[in-house]
């Protein structure tokens, strides 16, 4: 490495230990505790990147979270290789890779700088112009936009590392280890109250923990030292907790914060085994001070973003905490004070400044005087109009402002140089406070917003509050603490603070320049290319709106969030449209504060985690069964069961015609079930149901409908009587946690003077069905103590028995239109139970199904499912399904509705049979249903809900709803189809044995 | 992320609970009695105020109870929870 670049330094750099690391290929040097951009500066490299929209050449410009140009790839193909990472905030270590993002063949040299020169064709709003037309077109130029869309490369494989959440609960939440939040943290802790104090770097201290100068002292201490006592204090309290390389991404109502607590990132890849990656903590805490500091704003003037321009504050960080100089002939630019600060710093180790280029005319500071004193040239009411050099500055020329500052006047100076710091005063960071829902107001005086009205109890103190000046910072810190936590001890007896700035500024949102406008290239948003041009032209085009102008010129809407050039942008616009800059308000301050990784957002919740699925008390023999599944809500249950090598075409209709044949089993364990006790229970069910209930026996079950209080269907199942004041309800698999909510909601707000009680019983059963004209043979033979006549154990009846001494329920119901039963038994036997009627169905081809031969068989015979063939727009009566609606019941839940102007109209849509009239073409479902194909447009009708080949009845069947179907019985519809159209009859609903003789035959 | 104090369980997270719509729309005891006006304005006739709103919430992941709440949606301070049956504590 350039040793001309490297000074000692005694703050964060390990000096003794060496590390290399690789960038874009190349092996580089740093030491430990720098961070990639500290080492690649040290190395005389700032050219790191290109630019999103033109690809022109970026440098390193800043030295923390706000970086907009230095992102990079991290870690070049692995599976950890993460995308738009920003080298200011990476710590090296030995092995790590890197490289540039968006270029190509290389950052030196890449052909998308072509970009760059199409420039005045390529303005804000560009592509939405462009590729509008012709409209036809779109997908040709889409395939190119993806291509070019995007900075970085995301993995192709699973991450390796692990991440976590935790929940974190204090008193107090300090967020920012500058000197406002250390000294919060002390007052606080000191004061009993739970603390925890996090900061997004490795260190503390914030940026005065480098502040050496002479110029700015605290008890007469210089600031750094002052401030290292502090820490080494607080670090020993037992109240407070610190967490450095956390940052808070999000603050929500409630002092409910997100953060990112960064464990592993700075070691090398073999010491991370094992270990989680990072954290996201959830805190709650009871109070909030929010001390996240300022940052640094550039200046807008032309071709401001070449390598090697940088913010002056971040020149000064890396000289004074990582001994890093970033140039050896340097030119300052400010507006302000604080660039004396660094020219200071350059000063003490002896570094070629060429120039202060200052907008003042008049500079009235102690630490300016003692800057000129050193023989430093300070061009003062000069600026910038142009720079020179293309991967790295080389030049630049200045001109004196008019005393307006709108123009410059007399001759152009050109001034060599390698790095120029620039400065425009300070932004605070006031992202956080207005994500919690604070109000911010706008100070005339230096041009900042600042915390106005707070929505929670919460404080913001130090710069984000818009308190610059040491002595301002701590004595208001000092003030705002005692009153906020409200404590008489502050901790501190007397403070005194010496500092040589003065917080004079000339803001000039975009600086003059002697070329037109449309000339220049001053960027507003670095990374995304928006310019001061863009954002004029904006306006020209009667954008007034500053989210309108952001989301027009995508200015703040990269992965930085326009933390750098926000302000401009509204400083430009209010300045174009002639308004004050307070009332066009900022642009929403969203989080997270930075990019977060997914890992970091699902924690542990991945893989299996991801998304728990809920298994039957009988899943591990359909695994073993060579079951397939299907996802019915968080279930998986068997789909089909295939034999050698059937497809699921050739098992369902093996399976279908078994049941119907001989013997079939399902299990049925997912259907939700209710106990429902209670002296008013037959009420209840009277007012949930369409039907009535009052009269059903004890023994006896029913088949019940539920509606919405707006008439549509909502649920379905069969209620069985247990007791007199006992039933358990069965609902749809998916419906089972809705529908027990529905019926608590009806309970505890509607009609809490019922004496009615609801407990989720779902997984205490296993549930099997045993159905088809051999299943009373095979029950007679797992349960030889249960009389089967049809007297004594009629359908739709149940009755209590036992298996081998334990207690189950038998139901005779049917949902396949056969003879069946279903038993149901404690979860834990569910297995066992299976088996024996597996064993005892030996005999009788007794086959399993699963649910596409469920449904199939249920089609066969007209039986709806909720959610399949309705979609809450049909009521019973659209259902043809009439039977369950009584008529004599004065009141149920969607009675009402069920007579409304809509609810009766004759062309609403109706569930049908389809017949196809090539028996063997099944349908699709979802298909569109039409009876005219010549009329343009044409007319939809309905959709097919349910479709089949029934092997049963040797042709394809199908459910659909159709606009006024109920009475379209015979007639021929359409079903138009990509390359055909198929013709179909409305039929009935019911496709086999409408009279139920297979229900009641004589077995 | 709110703080909801349930009245049967206190303090606990938003997540574990579930909003419900307006609060204090009675279900009417004779439907049937009802022009088809008068049933649309109880089933689909919904306030949505910037301010003070009354709130049906049910502590789902927790009792299971629906209890009534008063917010503020605009800044989403909770001025008071109380029971079903209960008169709002607050205007």
């Amino acid at each position: 490495m350039p040793n001309n670049l490297r000074f000692k330094t005694s703050k964060i750099i390990d000096e003794t230990y060496r590390v290399s690391f690789k960038f874009n290929n190349k092996t580089y040097f740093g030491f430990k505790g720098d961070t990639l951009a500290s080492a690649l500066l040290a190395n005389g490299i700032h050219l790191v990147g290109r630019s999103f929209k033109y690809h022109r050449p970026r440098g390193i410009m800043t030295s923390g979270s706000e970086e907009p140009n230095a992102i990079i790839q991290l870690h070049d193909n692995s599976s950890r290789t993460e995308p738009n990472v920003r080298a200011t905030e990476v710590e090296i270590y030995e092995g790590l890779v890197a490289s540039s993002q968006n270029c190509w063949p290389s950052v030196n040299f890449d052909i998308g700088g072509i970009n760059n020169l199409l420039s005045p064709i390529l303005p804000a709003g560009f592509y939405y112009k462009t590729f509008m037309w012709p409209a036809s077109f779109w997908e040709k130029y889409e395939y190119f936009i993806r291509k070019s869309a995007g900075l970085g490369k995301s993995p192709k494989v699973a991450d390796p590392d692990i991440y976590e959440h935790k929940y974190i609960h204090c008193d107090v939440l300090v967020i920012g280890a500058g000197i406002s939040g250390i000294m919060a943290a002390k007052m606080a802790a000191k004061n009993g109250f739970k603390t925890l104090l996090v900061d997004e770097k490795s260190y503390l201290g914030g940026s005065s923990i480098y502040d050496n100068s002479e110029f700015s002292k605290i008890n007469n201490q210089i600031t750094s030292s002052w401030l290292e006592k502090e820490i080494n204090e607080i670090s020993k309290l037992e109240n407070l907790e610190i967490k450095t390389r956390t940052s808070v991404a999000a603050f929500h109502g409630y002092n409910f914060l997100l953060a990112r607590e960064n464990l592993t990132d700075h070691l090398p890849i073999n010491q991370r085994e094992n270990k989680v990656r990072q954290r996201l903590l959830k805190i709650r805490a009871k109070k909030v001070i929010t001390a996240t500091g300022s940052i640094e704003r550039p200046l807008i003037f032309d071709n401001n973003d070449r390598p090697g321009i940088m913010l002056s504050s971040a020149i000064k960080r890396y000289i004074d905490l990582y001994g890093v100089a970033c140039g050896e002939n340097n030119i300052l630019f400010t507006n302000n004070d604080t660039a004396y600060e660094t020219a200071m710093s350059l000063i003490q180790r002896g570094i070629k400044i060429n120039a202060i280029i200052d907008n003042r005319e008049q500079i009235d500071s102690k630490i300016s005087y003692e800057v000129e004193k050193n023989n430093i040239k300070i061009y003062k009411g000069y600026t910038v109009v142009e720079t020179y050099g293309y991967r790295r500055i080389n030049k630049i020329s200045i001109m004196k402002l008019s005393k307006d500052g709108q123009t410059v006047i007399g001759d152009k100076t050109k001034l060599n140089c390698d790095c120029l710091g620039v400065s425009g005063g300070w932004t605070p960071a006031v992202h956080l406070f207005t994500q919690s829902g604070g109000k911010l107001k706008f100070r005339e005086e230096d041009q900042v917003f600042i915390p106005n009205v707070y929505s929670s109890d919460q404080i913001s103190i130090g710069s984000c509050n818009g308190d610059f000046g040491l002595e301002e910072i701590i004595k208001n810190t000092l003030f705002s603490i005692k009153k906020f936590l409200v404590i008489d001890n502050s901790e501190y007896k007397t403070v005194e603070t010496i500092s040589g700035l003065n917080q004079s500024k000339r803001n000039i949102w975009l600086l003059p320049s002697d070329k037109s406008l449309g000339k220049t290239k001053s960027f507003v948003d670095y990374q995304n290319d928006a310019t001061a041009k863009d954002i004029k032209l904006a306006l020209r085009e009667g954008f007034r709106s500053i989210e309108h102008v952001k989301r027009y010129t995508t200015t703040g809407m990269g992965t930085d969030q326009g933390k750098l050039g926000n302000m401009h942008a509204l400083g430009i616009i209010s300045e174009t449209a002639g308004t004050k800059m307070g009332e066009h308000g900022t642009t929403t301050f969203r989080p997270p504060y930075t990019p977060l990784t997914f890992g970091t957002i699902v924690g542990r919740n991945v893989g299996e985690f991801f998304d728990i699925f809920r298994r039957t008390p009988i899943h591990d023999w359909h695994v073993a069964n060579n079951a397939e599944f299907e996802n019915v809500g968080q279930w998986k249950r068997a789909w089909y069961y295939p034999k050698d090598n059937e497809n699921m075409h050739q098992a369902v209709q093996r399976e279908s015609k078994a049941a119907r044949d001989s013997a079939g089993i399902l299990d049925a364990s997912t259907l939700g079930k209710i106990d429902i006790q209670g002296t008013d229970a037959s009420e209840f069910l009277n007012r949930v149901y369409t039907n009535a209930w009052s009269k059903l026996a004890v023994g006896k079950c029913r088949y019940g409908l539920m509606l919405n209080e707006d008439g549509m269907v909502y649920d379905d199942g069969v209620t069985t009587r247990l007791g007199e004041n006992h039933y358990i309800m069965t609902t749809t698999t998916g419906g089972a946690a809705n529908v027990l909510g529905k019926l608590e909601d009806y309970l505890q707000t509607e009609w809490p003077e019922l004496d009615v009680y609801l407990s989720s019983v779902t997984d205490h059963f296993a549930t099997i069905s045993v159905c088809g004209p051999n299943s009373k043979k095979i029950v007679s033979k797992v349960i030889p103590d249960l009389d089967l006549s049809d007297e004594k154990f009629p359908h739709m009846s149940f009755k209590n028995v036992k298996i081998d001494n334990i207690k189950c329920r038998v139901m005779r119901i049917s949902f396949t239109g056969e003879h069946s039963y279903e038993i149901n038994i404690q979860a834990n036997f569910g297995k066992s139970v299976w088996e024996k009627c597996m064993e005892a169905g030996k005999d009788f081809n007794i086959t399993p199904y699963g649910t596409e031969t469920m449904h199939l068989l249920r089609a066969e015979k007209g039986f709806i499912i909720v959610g399949q063939d309705t979609d809450a727009t049909l009521t019973p009566i659209d259902l043809q399904m009439d039977w369950i609606v009584s008529k004599k019941k004065y009141d149920f839940i969607g009675k009402r509705s069920l007579y409304r102007s809509d609810t009766i109209r004759e062309d609403r849509k109706q569930l049908v049979g389809l017949l196809t009239e090539n028996p063997e073409e099944v349908l699709e479902e979802g298909a569109q249903i039409v009876a005219d194909i010549k009329k343009s447009p044409i007319e939809m009708l309905g959709h097919v809900t349910s479709s089949y080949y029934s092997p049963n009845l040797k042709k394809s069947i199908a459910l659909g709803v159709v606009k006024g179907g109920k009475n379209m019985l015979g007639q021929k519809l359409i079903i138009p189809m990509e390359n055909k159209n198929i013709n179909v009859t409305v039929a009935d609903p019911v496709f086999l044995d409408k009279e139920g003789e297979r229900l009641n035959a004589k077995l | 992320m709110f703080l909801i104090n349930c009245p049967f369980c206190g303090e606990r997270e938003q997540s574990e609970f579930k909003a419900g719509g307006e609060a204090h729309i009675v279900r009417p005891k004779q439907p049937t009695e009802l022009s088809d006006d008068e049933w649309a304005e109880y089933l689909f006739m919904r306030k949505n105020i910037k301010g003070i709103q009354f709130e049906r919430w049910n502590h789902v992941h927790g009792c299971r109870k629906w209890f009534n709440m008063v917010r503020d949606t605009s800044n989403d301070q909770i001025k008071a929870v109380y029971k079903m049956g209960e008169k709002p504590p607050v205007k």
